[in-house]
C-alpha cells in the first residue's frame, strides 16, 4: 500500500518508528472537560486561518482615504484608511464579510473556551504539582488572548471602539507617576493619535500571535511530557492514565470536534451579524454610541468602571484617579491571584506530593468556595457594564440599577461562596452521591471539626494491598507481549496501550501502572480460541508455559537487580517486591 | 475487547458515515456555487457550516462506532527521579571545568548582560516622539486659547444666537476640529435657575464646557432636556449643568472644565482662554 512504502521510505531516513509507535498508543482521558482546552486550540487555529485572510484586505492606517464601493451610505465619503478597507472587506471583498464576522465570533469563542478550560483546571485542582508552570503558560495566553481581543477590536477604528480605546487610553493614563508615559509612549502621542493603529496592527497579527504560537507549543509539549491527569476510578492510579488511544480513536474524537467548532463559527459567522462597523461610522473624538457595550471578555472591566464610586484622591500634590482601582488595580490583581494561586494553595495546605489524579470540586471545599465567589463577582461585572440596557429593558431609572449592582457585587459572591463551601463540606462529610441527597443532618454536621483527622500530607504513598479478584495479565500475541489489568470486583478490564517486545517490559510496564496489584498470571491470548485439535490445546499450553517461565524469569531477575540498589541504598520507599503465583 | 462487532450494526454505522461526509461534500460545493454566483453571506456561512457539520458527525460517529473508545492504560512513570540520577546529573553539570564554577566570571558576564539588556531598553522611547519630552504638559495644553473661534464639527464659525435655548452645540476650536481634548459643547440654559456659576463664566446663560467626561474621557453627548444634566453613555456619569457641572451620579468625580468664551468684533464666539482645568480623564500631573 502506498502509505506503508511512503512510511516505510520516511522511516529509513528519520527512523522515526520508536516515536510514532510511542505516540499513536499515547493514552488520552475520555473525560468531556478534557475538550475544553482543544476547542480554544482549534478556535485559534481559526483565527490563525481567517485572520491572515484579512490581513490581505485590511489597511492599518490612519491616513485618509476615500471610501468607493457598494455601501451607499459611505460611498465617496473621506474617512481612516483602517475604516474605509474594513467597510471595503465587508461590502465589496466577496467573502469578506463572511471571514471578518468568523474571524470575529472565534475571537469570543476562543477567550470564552479558555476560561472554561482555566476553571476546569481551577476547580479539579489540575493545577497542582506538577503542573504548575502550564498553569503559568495558561494565565499569560489568557492575558495575551485578551490584549489581542482588544486591539483586533479596536483596529478597525470605528465609532465604538475608538470609544474602547479611548477608554483603555485613559485607564493607563491614571497609573500613579508612569501612567502618561506609557500611554503616550504605546500611542505615540496623545490620544488620538495616528500612530496607534499601525502599531496596534503589528502586535495584533505578528507580535502576539507569534508569542502565542510559542506558549501553546510549549503548553503542549509540557502536557505531553507530563502525560494527562484523570478523575478518580476503577484501574485508575496516580502511577497511570486510562483512556482511548491517540490512535485511531482519539484522533478521530478530536477532528470531529475540529470539524465541530468550524461548523460552529462559520455558521455564526454567516448567519449572525457581530460588530457592524458601518452602522457606527467612523471614529470621531466628540461622537459617541449609545448603548456601548465591548466584547464580553473586556465586560468584566468595563462594568468595574461602571459601578466603582467616583473616588479619587491626591498624593504629595498628585493626582490618583477613580479609574486607577476598577481598571488597573482589579486587572492586575486578578491576574496576579490567578498568577499566584497554585503556590498560594500549596503554602496553606502544605502539600509537596505530585498529584495526577484530580479532585472533584467538592474534596477542596476552600477552592471551591473561593472559586464560585470570583466566578459570580465577574459574572456581576459582566452584567454591570450593560447596566444601560438593563435599565432599558426592564423601564427603571438607570441609577436604581446602578444603587442595586452596587450592593450586589461585594455581597453576593461572599454569600455564593459560602453556600459553595458549606455545601461541599456537607458533601465531603457525609455519604451524599449529589445535592439532592443532602440531608438536614448532613448540613448540620458541617458545623464543628471534621469527624475524621485531616489526611497527613507528606507521607510516602504506600500501595494499597492486593484486593482479591485484582490482577494483571500478561500475553503472547502475534510476536508482541501485551498485558492488562483486570478488577473481577468492579468489573473493568484496561488493556496496556502498546505492544511490547518481552513479557519482562509488558511486566515492569503493569508494575508502573499498578504498583499496588501483585499478581501476575499469564492466561493465553484472549479471546480463548475456539477448542481445537489436540496440536492447537498443546501449543496453546506450550506457550502459556514458556509465557509464565519468562516472567518468572524476568522477574526474579528484577528482584536481584533491586536487591542489589538496595543494599546500595536506593529510594526504601517502594514496596519489598513478591513473587508472582 | 468485545470482539468484532455485529456485521448489521456496522453496516449501518459505515451507511451514517457515508452519508454524512456525502452532506459535507454538497455544503463545499454549495459554498463554491454561492461563491461562484456571486456571494452572499448567510448562504456561504450556512453551507460552509453544513459541510463542517457533515465532517464532525461523519468523524464524531466513525470514532464512536467503529473503533474502541476507552479501555487502554498508559503507565506514568512520575516526576521524581532516583536521587542518584539527579546526582549525576547535576555533577555533569558542574563538574571539573564547568563554567558554573567561575564565580567571578559569571558575575562580570551577569553585569555585562544587564548592561546590554539595559541598553536595549533605550530606543523605545523613540515609540514616542523625542520633541514631546513632558506627556503632562501636553495633556494639560488643548488647541483652544484666546482668540480661538468655536466653529461646529464642519468648521463653520458660531454666532452667540446659533445656540439655541434648553440644546447644547458641539463646538470645536477653529482649525483643530479633530483634536483629540478640543471637543466642547455649548449649552444656553435659564441663567436664573444657577446654583453655581459656570467655571468659564456665561453670556446670558450661555455656557461652554468640556465634553470629555472627567472619568474615562468619553463625549457626554446625552443632554437631558429641562434638567440641565448631560450624561456619559461609556459609564453614566451624570453633570449637572446648572450647578457648574458637578458632576451628580455615576463613577466620574471632577466636574466638568468650562471653557471662557467672549463675542469677538466679528460678532463670532471665541475663547478668552484654556479650559479652566485639564479636559477629560485624570492623570497624575494633573493641577
Amino acid at each position: 500500500m502506498i502509505v506503508d512504502r511512503l512510511s516505510l521510505a520516511v522511516d529509513n531516513r528519520l527512523r522515526l518508528s520508536p516515536v510514532v509507535r510511542k505516540a499513536l498508543a499515547k493514552v488520552f482521558p475520555d473525560h468531556w472537560s478534557f475538550m475544553l482546552g482543544e476547542i480554544a486550540l482549534y478556535s485559534f487555529v481559526v483565527l490563525l486561518l481567517t485572520g491572515i485572510y484579512l490581513t490581505f484586505f485590511f489597511d492599518p492606517s490612519a491616513a485618509d482615504r476615500v471610501y468607493r464601493g457598494d455601501y451607499a451610505p459611505l460611498d465617496g465619503s473621506t474617512t481612516s484608511a483602517a475604516y474605509a478597507s474594513t467597510v471595503q472587506l465587508s461590502y465589496d471583498v466577496r467573502g469578506g464579510l463572511l471571514i471578518r464576522q468568523t474571524h470575529h465570533w472565534a475571537a469570543l469563542l476562543f477567550v470564552g473556551a479558555i476560561v472554561l478550560h482555566l476553571s476546569r483546571i481551577f476547580f479539579t485542582g489540575a493545577f497542582r504539582k506538577p503542573r504548575e508552570i502550564n498553569w503559568l503558560i495558561g494565565v499569560t495566553m489568557l492575558a495575551l488572548a485578551l490584549l489581542n481581543g482588544f486591539t483586533g477590536y479596536s483596529m478597525p477604528d470605528d465609532l465604538l471602539s475608538g470609544t474602547g480605546l479611548r477608554i483603555i487610553y485613559s485607564v493607563v493614563e491614571s497609573i500613579p507617576v508612569v501612567g502618561a508615559w506609557l500611554v503616550f509612549l504605546a500611542f505615540g502621542g496623545e490620544f488620538p493619535a495616528d500612530l496607534v493603529i499601525p502599531r496596534m496592527f503589528v502586535s495584533h497579527v505578528l507580535l502576539v500571535p507569534a508569542v502565542l504560537v510559542a506558549l501553546i507549543s510549549l503548553h503542549l509539549g509540557i502536557l505531553v511530557r507530563q502525560k494527562h491527569s484523570q478523575f478518580a476510578g476503577p484501574g485508575r492510579t496516580e502511577h497511570n492514565v486510562v483512556g482511548s488511544r491517540l490512535w485511531p480513536g482519539y484522533t478521530l474524537r478530536t477532528l470531529a470536534l475540529f470539524a465541530w467548532v468550524l461548523a460552529v463559527v462559520f455558521a455564526l459567522g454567516g448567519l449572525v451579524q457581530i460588530n457592524p462597523v458601518w452602522i457606527y461610522g467612523s471614529y470621531e473624538p466628540a461622537q459617541v454610541t449609545s448603548p456601548a457595550q465591548p466584547d464580553w471578555y473586556v465586560a468584566w472591566g468595563d462594568g468595574a468602571l461602571r459601578l466603582f464610586p467616583p473616588v479619587e484622591f491626591r498624593v504629595a500634590g498628585h493626582l490618583v484617579p477613580a479609574p486607577f482601582f476598577p481598571g488597573v488595580v482589579l486587572g492586575g490583581l486578578t491576574f496576579l491571584a490567578l498568577y499566584a494561586w497554585p503556590f498560594a494553595e500549596r503554602l496553606w495546605t502544605k502539600e509537596k506530593r505530585s498529584h495526577q489524579l484530580l479532585e472533584r470540586p467538592r474534596q477542596h471545599p476552600v477552592r471551591l468556595g473561593v472559586g464560585v465567589a470570583a466566578v459570580v463577582f465577574y459574572a456581576l461585572l459582566v452584567i454591570a457594564a450593560a447596566d444601560d440596557v438593563i435599565a432599558r429593558l426592564l423601564r427603571v431609572p438607570l441609577l436604581d440599577v446602578l444603587s442595586v449592582l452596587r450592593v450586589l457585587v461585594p455581597v453576593l459572591p461572599i454569600l455564593a461562596g459560602a453556600v459553595a463551601f458549606l455545601t461541599a463540606r456537607a458533601l465531603r462529610r457525609s455519604d451524599a452521591a449529589g445535592i439532592g441527597d443532602l440531608t438536614r443532618a448532613d448540613m448540620r454536621s458541617v458545623r464543628g471539626p471534621a469527624p475524621e483527622p485531616r489526611e497527613a500530607g507528606n507521607e510516602p504513598e504506600r500501595p494499597a494491598r492486593d484486593r482479591p479478584g485484582e490482577r494483571i495479565e500478561v500475553w503472547l500475541e502475534d510476536g508482541v507481549w501485551r498485558w492488562r489489568y483486570r478488577d473481577d470486583a468492579a468489573r473493568v478490564v484496561i488493556t496496556g496501550n502498546r505492544a511490547l517486545w518481552s513479557a519482562e517490559e509488558a511486566a515492569s510496564a503493569a508494575r508502573l501502572a499498578y504498583p499496588g496489584v501483585h499478581r501476575v498470571v499469564v492466561p493465553g491470548p484472549p479471546p480463548p480460541p475456539p477448542s481445537g485439535p489436540l496440536r492447537a490445546a498443546v501449543r496453546r499450553w506450550g506457550r502459556a508455559a514458556t509465557a509464565g517461565s519468562l516472567v518468572v524469569a524476568a522477574i526474579a531477575e528484577w528482584r536481584r537487580n533491586r536487591r542489589r540498589v538496595q543494599r546500595v541504598g536506593a529510594d526504601p520507599q517502594d514496596p519489598p517486591p513478591t513473587a508472582p503465583e | 475487547m468485545t470482539g468484532r462487532r455485529p456485521a448489521a450494526a456496522e453496516r449501518s454505522a459505515a451507511r451514517r458515515i457515508v452519508l454524512a461526509f456525502l452532506l459535507s461534500a454538497a455544503g463545499a460545493v454549495g459554498f463554491a456555487v454561492t461563491y461562484a454566483l456571486g456571494g452572499q453571506t448567510q448562504w456561504e456561512g450556512g453551507c460552509l457550516a453544513v459541510a463542517f457539520a457533515g465532517l464532525a458527525l461523519g468523524l464524531a460517529t466513525w470514532s464512536r462506532r467503529l473503533v474502541p473508545t476507552g479501555g487502554y492504560v498508559e503507565e506514568h512513570d512520575g516526576f521524581t527521579p532516583p536521587p542518584r540520577e539527579q546526582a549525576l546529573a547535576s555533577a555533569a553539570l558542574t563538574e571539573g571545568d564547568s563554567p558554573l564554577r567561575r564565580r567571578g566570571l559569571l558575575a562580570a558576564l551577569g553585569l555585562a548582560l544587564t548592561a546590554l539588556g539595559a541598553a536595549t531598553l533605550f530606543p523605545l522611547r523613540s515609540l514616542l516622539s523625542l520633541d514631546l519630552s513632558s506627556p503632562g504638559e501636553a495633556l494639560r495644553n488643548t488647541p483652544w486659547a484666546p482668540g480661538v473661534r468655536l466653529v461646529n464639527s464642519d468648521g463653520r464659525p458660531l454666532r452667540p444666537t446659533d445656540v439655541p435655548a434648553d440644546t447644547v452645540v458641539g463646538v470645536f476650536p477653529e482649525g483643530n476640529v479633530d483634536a483629540g481634548d478640543g471637543p466642547a459643547f455649548a449649552v444656553r440654559l435659564d441663567a436664573q435657575r444657577f446654583a453655581a456659576p459656570p467655571p468659564g463664566g456665561h453670556l446670558g446663560g450661555l455656557a461652554v464646557y468640556s465634553m470629555l467626561c472627567t472619568h474615562a474621557g468619553c463625549p457626554v453627548r446625552l443632554f437631558l432636556r429641562g434638567t440641565g444634566r448631560v450624561l456619559c453613555p461609556c459609564h453614566q456619569s451624570s453633570f449637572d449643568l446648572l450647578a457648574a457641572a458637578r458632576p451628580v451620579a455615576g463613577p466620574a468625580a471632577r466636574p466638568l472644565p468650562g471653557l471662557p468664551v467672549e463675542v469677538g468684533p466679528d460678532g463670532f464666539l471665541r475663547a478668552t482662554g484654556d479650559f479652566t482645568s485639564p479636559p477629560g480623564a485624570g492623570f497624575w500631573d494633573r493641577p
